[in-house]
């Protein structure tokens, strides 16, 4: 028996920098911890993971990480471990060799936990699209926990990994994290290798923490970035990653654009009344708020749906029977293996993006769609530049709805894309963004409170200043509240 | 499915209206240029690894059907 309690909960509630204090005072033994979450894993009912390490699994926990378990979204390679990317087509895909982020955490003394649940290659706001069922919120079992990498923010969340890798699209870190009220980071597109990321949209795609702190953001981002030889868009953080500290927002410019905030249409009034709170707290903490504009931004989403799914439909041509994944019997004919194989491999919503890619790309079509999409895309990219000359971070809300219930946006395509409003223009521009818990706020159609994310952006690779300012929010927001203890 | 795709793209055509004279298409959020590295010999994945995963693997290659039917 623990000395902590029945599995190890105490131990659970330590966040991961708190947990490698006390391995390194020798106060807890990095075995124990590991137990202690892989028997949690091992009996959740969240679905969460879809593969867990087993409690008694033994291995090497070095330096600075300490023996850290991490659990990784199931868009990562894992040798000899299933991967599956959340879809069928992938099913028992056992890959030879690790993706760069994770091998660089294992190098760093972190231990694999297990891999979580997702919405299949990452194509989803609510874990609905994965192929292993959906992923339940932990805050209320009938709502959506947000995706993609929903199964890694629930097992943040509900004390089942101390902290997870994730990638972001166009949000699909951020808006999880926001969902289920803990940290979600998505660095600089390129500061982290994408080698061994299954690709959804290569040209946004990028790994990042799902963390309870942002310390153990910043801790995690530190160990994973870098530029990777078998990455040529990978450049890493020239100046490193360095832990926040900081309590005050003292010459800190923190931009809000009007048009682009809590006043933007479909924001729920619980969200946007926690936005309007945690404005004045810049104050507070003696920060200055600065007006700017983000004409384009709003464009984000119809720019997104042009470019990410374009992008998709070239990188899922690779599944096709031949040399891994599922094959299903072609009757002695390669067309009719083809085509098998892709309508019973692939989920709804990946078939939807393959169509509107292949149709974005057609001869005809490509300039007005694609290369339209690219043009708003510079504006986009254009906006945000301009408006870092007056500010240094830009504030909005992550997402603008707390968890919405299963199956209230499944019909509807375009109501689900709409969940990406906010985080999808930052995707666009590759600047970094992270979301940090601001409250609690009662759904729109009433019911228990839930987690809102507030989203802060900085320019390109200026992750420090992004953490500090994210660090100092969090201290004065000081949110304690987790899914088992709402009333902080 | 038809009905959901033709309401994505209703929604995408709102970027039609936009004056995007002069507007380079972005091709790369962030500025590089000819990323190479030294050419150096390593090794590479073995053949038996590389098929493992292979739905039909015969005499080191991957097994397809006809494409003629």
């Amino acid at each position: 028996m623990s000395p902590t309690g029945a599995g190890g909960a105490e131990l659970r509630e330590l966040s991961a920098a708190e947990a490698i204090g006390e391995i390194e005072a020798g106060e807890l033994a990095a075995d124990e911890l590991f137990d202690a979450y892989a028997e949690a894993a091992g009996a959740e009912s969240l679905n969460s993971y879809l593969w867990r390490a087993e409690a008694g699994t033994r291995a090497a926990g070095g330096e600075p990480l300490r023996g850290i378990p991490v659990a990784v979204k199931d868009l990562f390679c894992t040798e000899g471990i299933e991967t599956t990317a959340g879809s069928r087509i992938l099913a028992g895909y056992r890959p030879p060799y690790t993706a760069t982020a994770v091998r660089r955490l294992a190098e760093s003394g972190a231990r694999l936990l297990g891999k979580t649940n997702m919405d299949e290659f990452a194509m989803g706001s609510s874990n609905e699209n994965s192929a292993y069922g959906p992923v339940l919120n932990p805050w209320d079992e009938t709502r959506v926990p947000g995706g993609s990498s929903g199964g890694s923010a629930a097992a943040v969340s509900a004390r089942l990994a101390p902290w997870a890798i994730g990638t972001d699209t166009g949000g699909s870190i951020r808006q999880p994290a926001a969902l289920c009220g803990i940290v979600g980071l998505k660095p600089t597109y390129g500061a982290v290798s994408r080698w061994g990321m299954v690709a959804f949209a290569s040209s946004l795609d990028q790994c990042g923490p799902l963390t309870r702190t942002v310390d153990d953001a910043a801790l995690m981002l530190g160990v994973m970035q870098g530029r990777d030889p078998r990455d040529s868009t990978s450049v890493g953080i020239e100046a490193g990653v360095r832990r926040p500290t900081r309590g005050d927002l003292k010459g800190v410019r923190v931009g809000v654009a009007r048009d682009f905030s809590h006043h933007a249409e479909g924001v729920e009034p619980g969200v946007a009344e926690l936005f309007e709170r945690t404005l004045d707290l810049v104050g507070e903490l003696g920060g200055e708020l600065v007006d700017v504009e983000l004409p384009h931004a709003e464009h984000g989403i119809s720019a997104y749906y042009v470019i990410a799914p374009a992008e998709a439909s070239a990188n899922l041509a690779r599944y096709d029977g031949v040399r891994y994944g599922l094959r299903e019997d072609g009757e002695g004919e390669l067309g009719t293996m083809y085509e098998r194989t892709r309508s019973c491999g692939f989920g709804a919503e990946v078939k939807r993006r393959i169509m509107l890619g292949t149709y974005a790309l057609s001869s005809g079509y490509y300039d007005a769609y694609y290369g339209r999409a690219q043009r708003v895309r510079t504006r986009i990219a254009e906006d945000f530049a301009t408006a870092f000359e007056r500010c240094d971070v830009i504030a909005t809300p992550t997402s603008p709805s707390v968890a919405f219930e299963l199956g209230a946006k499944s019909k509807d395509p375009l109501a689900m894309y709409l969940s990406d409003y906010f985080t999808v223009p930052m995707s666009l521009a590759g600047i970094p963004a992270i979301s940090i818990p601001a409250g609690l706020a009662e759904p729109a159609g009433g019911g228990p409170q839930l987690p809102v994310g507030l989203q802060i952006a900085a320019p390109t690779f200026c992750e420090t200043a992004l953490l500090d300012a994210a660090h100092a929010l969090e201290q004065a927001i000081a949110f304690d509240a987790h899914p088992g203890r709402r009333d902080s | 499915m038809a009905g959901e795709l033709s309401g994505i793209l209703e929604h995408v055509e709102r970027i039609a209206s936009l004056n995007l004279e002069g507007v380079e298409p972005t091709t790369h959020v962030v500025a590089l240029e000819n990323v190479l590295r030294a050419d150096e010999p390593e090794p590479s994945l073995a053949r038996e690894l590389a098929l493992e995963q292979a739905p039909d693997p015969d005499e080191g290659a991957f097994r397809v059907p006809s494409p003629a039917g």
